[in-house]
């Protein structure tokens, strides 16, 4: 193992940090604006022309409110749940094929961390290991209330990460790889997964709600019903890892529904624009289109939120088991059919 | 039981229909209206640079006035500290000296007239009571401020209409 591989995965994994704390960090401001531009209103204007230094103004509070440790609380678990949200949260970003490989000089730089075989199956184990920091949460702060929401939390994440998981199967029959990698290499030019796949990508963005905890399906943290869920009795700096890793989640379940079904860095006409830009700025490229579908992706998050009321715990439940589970399980048969009819032809 | 009116509304049940019962076509017509006010006109007003306008009877800041002669009409009678229900005013009454002849009406007038912002309800009774016509509530919104004892107006400090002539 040379020093120049070393070197570029930790330049690699330090710009891809940098980055998705910078968009989650956006993602605060982005929210509010969002938020308010579709309620008629402005958002945060006065930090910075228009807002923009809102999130720095935000951190700043965050680091200087004070700390407060509940008496009774475990206090080891109770500084272990944000760690680990924050943990779960970040590193799910491993996995994701960022570009197409970039050539630099003699060097082939592929901008991914690391294109694990199994990719996909550690995108849920991560996404499984989240659960845990919103439990230990609500379980520390010796709080009825948190402990309520984080159950309902939990119960509703494993709910509907089956329903992912069976999406995903039938995702597996169309493509023939885990590797992520491979998947969006195999998505060139508009040969989206989407097209394949229409009632699995519906499944697993709906699943992709209910997992970060997102719009419709907010019920841990929803204020009218558990004042602030798992995370009330945080404050300082603890919440805003709570908070943060939410948003980080969020840019990642949109990196993974972007490079699953939507192509990833693929888009129509990317020959042309490789062969003309040179080796270099050609991946930043489709870069540049992985993070517009990103953003868009953010963007219908948010858009979502302000649309549909939330569900009740019973709704919830009822769309996760009942009608989410069997209709992934039709769309793996139908989709087997559909594929044993074409290979006989 | 009978039902005591006749405006009875009877509530049909009808049983949702797959299209309602799939929730998509309902969720996509309101996301459709979540983006149409995207692109209509906020309606929020950046104050302090801009301000929306006062009705003609909006009661603001106090001033006293003066008449004709840019002499003050306040001549100390008290009668608005007397109806102020919040007894914010409080006034020192001085006798004018020959030589001031030029700045007061009559040979009365206050030497310390002091308006508490904080117990002020801005109900214009003092206003309404003053028999001189010296004390109008037509100034804009009182400005903020951090100490209580700035909240104190005096007669120089921001009560007084501009000392220069009106």
């Amino acid at each position: 193992m040379d020093i120049a591989f070393v070197i570029e995965k930790f330049v690699l994994v330090a710009i891809i940090f940098g980055i998705s704390l910078v968009i989650a960090m956006y993602s605060t401001y982005a929210e509010r604006k969002v938020a308010a531009f579709l309620q008629d209103r402005l958002g945060p204007d006065r930090a910075g022309p228009f807002g923009i230094l809102q999130p720095l103004a935000d951190g700043v509070k965050m680091f200087m409110k004070e700390e407060i440790i509940p008496t009774n609380a475990s206090k080891w678990l109770f500084m272990v749940g944000p760690g680990l949200a924050m943990l779960t949260a970040c590193i799910g970003t491993a996995v994701i094929p960022w570009g197409t490989p970039m050539t630099i000089g003699d060097r082939v730089i592929p901008l991914q961390v690391t294109d694990i075989n199994v990719g996909i199956l550690y995108i849920f184990g991560v996404v499984s290991l989240g659960v845990y920091g919103v439990m230990i949460g609500g379980w520390a702060s010796n709080n009825k209330y948190s402990l309520l929401s984080a159950i309902r939390a939990a119960s509703q994440n494993i709910s509907y990460e089956i329903a992912m998981g069976l999406s995903i199967i039938a995702l597996l029959l169309v493509t023939n790889s885990m590797s992520i990698g491979e998947i969006v290499a195999n998505q060139h030019g508009w040969r989206w997964n989407v097209i394949y796949q229409p009632v699995g990508f519906l499944l697993f963005m709906v699943c992709a709600f209910a997992e970060t905890n997102r719009a419709p399906f907010d019920l841990p943290e929803c204020e009218t019903e558990l004042i602030g869920g798992y995370h009330t009795e945080y404050s300082s700096m603890k919440l805003g890892f709570y908070l943060f890793a939410e948003y980080i989640n969020m840019f990642v379940s949109a990196a993974v529904m972007a490079s699953l079904y939507f192509g990833g860095y693929n888009y129509p006409g990317m020959d042309w624009v490789l062969a003309h830009t040179g080796q270099v700025i050609g991946p930043l490229i489709g870069t540049g289109v992985f993070f517009l579908k990103i953003f868009a992706f953010i963007f219908f998050f948010m858009w979502v939120r302000w649309t549909i009321p939330r569900f009740r715990y019973d709704q919830l439940m009822h769309l996760g088991w009942k009608i989410l589970i069997p209709l992934a399980i039709a769309n793996i048969i139908v989709t087997s059919i559909v594929i044993a009819v074409i290979e006989k032809f | 039981m009978e039902p005591l009116t006749s405006k009875k509304k009877v509530l049909e049940k009808i049983p949702l229909t797959f299209a309602e019962r799939m929730y998509l076509p309902a969720i996509v017509k309101g996301l459709s209206i979540t983006i149409s006010h995207l692109f209509k006109k906020e309606a929020t007003i950046r104050y302090p640079e801009v301000q929306r306008e006062f009705s003609t009877n909006f009661r603001g800041m106090h001033s006293l006035k003066r008449d004709e002669e840019g002499k003050e009409r306040c001549t100390a009678c008290g009668l608005c500290a007397l109806s102020c229900p919040a007894e914010a005013i409080t006034m020192i009454a001085s006798e004018r000296k020959p030589e001031e002849k030029d700045l007061y009406r009559e040979e009365k007038y206050a030497s310390v007239y002091e308006i508490n912002m904080l117990r002020c309800i801005f109900c214009g009774l003092c206003e309404e009571a003053c028999p001189k016509e010296a004390i109008y509530l037509d100034g804009p919104i009182v400005p903020s401020d951090y100490l209580r004892k700035d909240f104190i107006y005096g007669k120089d400090k921001l009560v007084e209409q501009p000392l220069n002539k009106k």
